[in-house]
């Protein structure tokens, strides 16, 4: 009993940093993909000075996150002549926190053996005995649905930060968010659908393992070759569901100044941001546990590879458990760049053309793939 | 009444249905974003630089445009003394009031008795129209191609006086002639009164 306490104590430590660093570091690849999108050199003026030396640290820019952090903590924290100041406050921690729980059912890693693990120290390796830990903070069987019951949440903390703030572009820029929050996570769950189908189970781990095998021959058996359709909807709903650019009609700069968030500053409006950027990292997560294999390598498992006509390359146990967390933040941070490369290239859409790309195309696309997979696995099955 | 007719216009946008189907052409894009993120990423990694920007304080760009005028000068005499009379045109003139000319009289000049005591531009507000070179009566004060090496923290340090201005070193301009540079005579004799050397 001891022993899950440390495991899941360090997976929780591990996971926190993870986004923590991600919603931190995000901001920076941001700045710096853009500008190097554009031409330019990007934010690199932000400076760390040792103490009592003149050596300045530049690091690329990368202080600028941390300037950004101090400047947010020590601003006055305005606060609107509200009639609900008691949503106003919690408007925040409704966006930011499920955002975190999210990462919960996420697996970020395949199964570790601590006794393995630690064996050049025998008595904490006889310790843990022979137990094993998928890397997973919540072995949870509905993995899936909590991703979406989470997910859900978010909607609220806009609503309630639109409603609270007592101001008609918070106002209009939270119906909005709640109309586009809710038309795109029906497509997200759609999309998934197909998936749930193939692999038969919402349990993110068993779907990260499955893709491990090989399709035909010598395709590595990711969600993306399986449901190829459903991946591109995913990532689109997934970006819509994120409130980003082109589908950042909530908060619309040119149209609502910020949006539900426009009467929030300091810290609280650091959450919602902070949130954004989080969020992005876990819809690189979820995408990436979805449809690129998860925490594998291609041809991957948790013994070793096992490469196209039974080749087992079988490696230590201490080295795979390294790859695979490596691999998945990899993994994590190419969706995520690539998102922000979505950002920086497409415009932003008209709010009807919004909802009617959601109702009119996305959702019977997404519904022409489900019953294309289910008629498919149903002739497989039979 | 007749009913709404939505205007036809002669220019309405027609595309293909495989612009139409949207998907090719934001791929299209992204591979046009994405390729200029990896040319300019693969010259950042092989030490080159992946920009057109200057970095501008430490690094300024030589190649600025023929037209380029960017610095105020005052023209002098040949002893050094500005050419300036203080009649305030240039400073009635500039649309961005930034010119503030305070007048003296030196009874050792005959021919030219008034002379600027002080005689400052504002570079915060200037908007380099050149209104002050065209008003000017006596070719007092001219624009090169320079551009003033202003950057600061402190506005204060945006005004430029007498000093600064006599101080000039054109260097390509060569429509009209300059006075002949004299050595270390041509510098600037000083502050605001002490510009008026002995003659």
């Amino acid at each position: 009993m001891m022993q899950d306490l440390v495991v899941y104590l360090v997976f929780i430590g591990y996971a926190v940093a993870v986004l923590l660093v991600f919603g931190t570091v995000l901001t920076w690849v941001e700045r710096k993909q853009a500008a190097i999108m554009s031409d330019r050199i990007g934010a690199n003026r932000a400076y760390v000075r040792i103490p009592f030396t003149q050596i300045k640290l530049v690091w690329l820019g990368l202080f600028h996150g941390l300037a950004d952090g101090i400047k947010m903590m020590l601003k006055e924290d305005f606060k609107p002549n509200s009639y609900d100041r008691f949503a106003y406050a919690l408007a925040p921690w409704v966006v930011f926190t499920p955002v975190l729980l999210v990462f919960a059912v996420i697996p970020f890693g395949g199964t570790v053996v601590p006794a393995k693990l630690l064996q050049s120290v025998p008595s904490v390796a006889a310790w843990f005995g022979d137990r094993t830990y998928p890397m997973q903070i919540a072995r949870v069987d509905a993995g899936l649905l909590v991703v979406f019951a989470f997910g859900g949440l978010t909607i609220i903390g806009t609503m309630l930060a639109g409603w609270s703030s007592s101001n008609k572009f918070s106002l209009l820029g939270a119906l909005r968010a709640g109309s586009q929050m809710i038309s795109y996570e029906l497509i997200m769950g759609l999309t998934v659908l197909g998936l749930i189908l193939i692999y038969g189970t919402v349990d993110l781990n068993a779907m990260a393992q499955q893709q491990s095998g090989v399709l035909l021959g010598f395709l590595p058996a990711w969600g993306i070759f399986l449901q190829p359709f459903a991946a591109i909807l995913f990532l689109t709903a997934a970006i819509a569901e994120n409130k980003r650019i082109p589908f950042d009609l909530p908060e619309a700069e040119s149209e609502l100044i910020a949006g539900y968030y426009t009467e929030y500053s300091a810290m609280k409006m650091g959450l919602f941001m902070f949130a954004e950027f989080i969020e992005i990292a876990i819809i690189g997560a979820l995408f990436t546990t979805l449809f690129l294999g998860g925490y594998n390598l291609p041809f991957m498992t948790d013994e070793g590879f096992v490469l196209p006509g039974n080749h087992v390359v079988s490696i230590g146990h201490a080295a795979i458990v390294v790859i695979q967390l490596v691999v998945f933040l990899g993994k994590v941070l190419l969706v995520s760049s690539f998102q922000i490369l979505v950002r920086w290239t497409l415009p932003r859409f008209r709010w009807d053309q919004l909802l009617r790309f959601a109702w009119k195309f996305m959702f019977p696309l997404a519904l022409a793939n489900l019953t294309v997979t289910a008629v498919v696995v149903w002739a497989l099955h039979a | 009444m007749k009913p709404y007719v939505r205007k036809q216009y002669w220019n309405r946008p027609t595309m293909s249905w495989w612009e139409r189907a949207y998907l090719p052409e934001i791929l299209r894009g992204l591979s046009i974003t994405g390729g200029v993120f990896l040319t300019n990423m693969w010259h950042w990694m092989t030490f080159r630089k992946g920009a057109l920007t200057t970095y501008y304080p430490e690094q300024t760009r030589p190649d600025y445009a023929a037209g380029n005028r960017g610095k105020h000068v005052l023209t002098q005499r040949p002893d050094g003394r500005p050419q300036c009379i203080a009649c305030n045109m240039c400073a009635t003139v500039c649309p961005a009031k930034v010119i503030e000319i305070e007048a003296a009289f030196d009874p050792d000049d005959p021919v030219h008795p008034k002379y600027p005591a002080r005689f400052e531009i504002d570079y915060s507000r200037c908007i380099f129209c050149g209104l002050c070179v065209e008003a000017c009566p006596e070719d007092a004060i001219r624009m090169v191609k320079e551009v003033p090496n202003l950057p600061t923290y402190d506005r204060q340090q945006l005004w430029l006086s007498l000093p600064e201005l006599l101080n000039w070193n054109p260097q390509r301009d060569v429509a009209k002639p300059y006075p002949a540079k004299a050595g270390s005579e041509n510098t600037a004799k000083g502050g605001a009164d002490k510009t008026k050397g002995p003659t």
